[in-house]
């Protein structure tokens, strides 16, 4: 089971500058940990703890083949072999 | 310094003025490494406030979708201000994630959706620190660029 990870600029320290990258994993809180296991720091960028629940991080989405996640189940999201994981960050700001 | 023609500098105005008093949003394209705005690209404040801009989701994705398959980059990141000045605000600086983009912050507080000048500026965001940078405006392919000053002569 492998999907690539389309991984913003931002988060491309942790990958040493790929702009994809291939992870494992059945959901996308699976595939999320295996990219930890890789590229170390990088799961803490994408999730937060909210009151003891691990959630996406407010200002970061996630595509499944150009889906959001948050209405695939969010972390629970299923995710098939040859799929496409797209991270993106907010753009996003105010007064 | 952020160097873009004339046309392109009057978009982002008018759209500014247009989207008074909810903040306009959006990014200038163009080709990777080439730091030339090229391709204006207005896009939804999904979250249609005064105080705050988001994109929507998916018109988001779409975006990155056609830069990654063009081999273009947000060369501008561009929002106004509607009350307060151009200039980034906290939650900008929170939020910038494109550490290579000249953000630009249009502040529409004076003349709101009238005509009248608007403060144009321009900052780099590179890991929480803001630099102001000069904006060169071109207004034809041949004659040189005019500088616009910072109204406040900082």
């Amino acid at each position: 089971m492998a999907v690539e990870v389309r991984i913003p600029t931002i988060l491309r320290t942790y990958t040493a500058d790929q702009k994809s990258v291939e992870a494992k994993g059945e959901s996308l809180s699976a595939v999320i940990d295996d990219l930890e296991a890789n590229h170390p720091g990088i799961k803490d960028r994408l999730v937060e703890d909210k009151d003891g629940t691990v959630d996406l991080r407010r200002f970061v989405n996630v595509y499944v083949n150009d889906e959001d996640v948050r209405f695939l189940g969010g972390l629970e999201a299923p995710v098939t072999d040859g799929d496409q994981v797209v991270v993106l960050p907010a753009v996003a700001g105010g007064a | 310094m952020l160097t873009l023609d004339r046309a392109t500098y009057d978009a982002i105005v008018a759209h500014a003025k247009r989207d008074h008093p909810d903040e306009a949003c959006g990014m200038v394209l163009g080709p990777e490494g080439s730091d030339r705005p090229e391709r204006f690209k207005p896009m939804t404040n999904a979250a249609g406030s005064p105080t705050f801009y988001e994109y929507d989701s998916l018109e988001k994705l779409a975006l990155y979708k056609e830069m990654w398959a063009n081999d273009e980059e947000p060369v501008i990141v561009y929002h106004s201000h509607t009350a307060t000045e151009a200039y980034p605000s906290r939650t900008d600086v929170d939020l910038a994630a494109e550490p290579g983009a000249h953000y630009v912050l249009v502040s529409t507080r004076e003349h709101g959706n009238n005509p009248g000048p608007v403060e144009f500026r321009s900052y780099r965001i590179v890991e929480a620190t803001v630099t102001e940078e000069e904006v060169a405006v071109l207004d034809a392919a041949t004659t040189p660029p005019t500088r616009q000053g910072d109204p406040d002569g900082r």
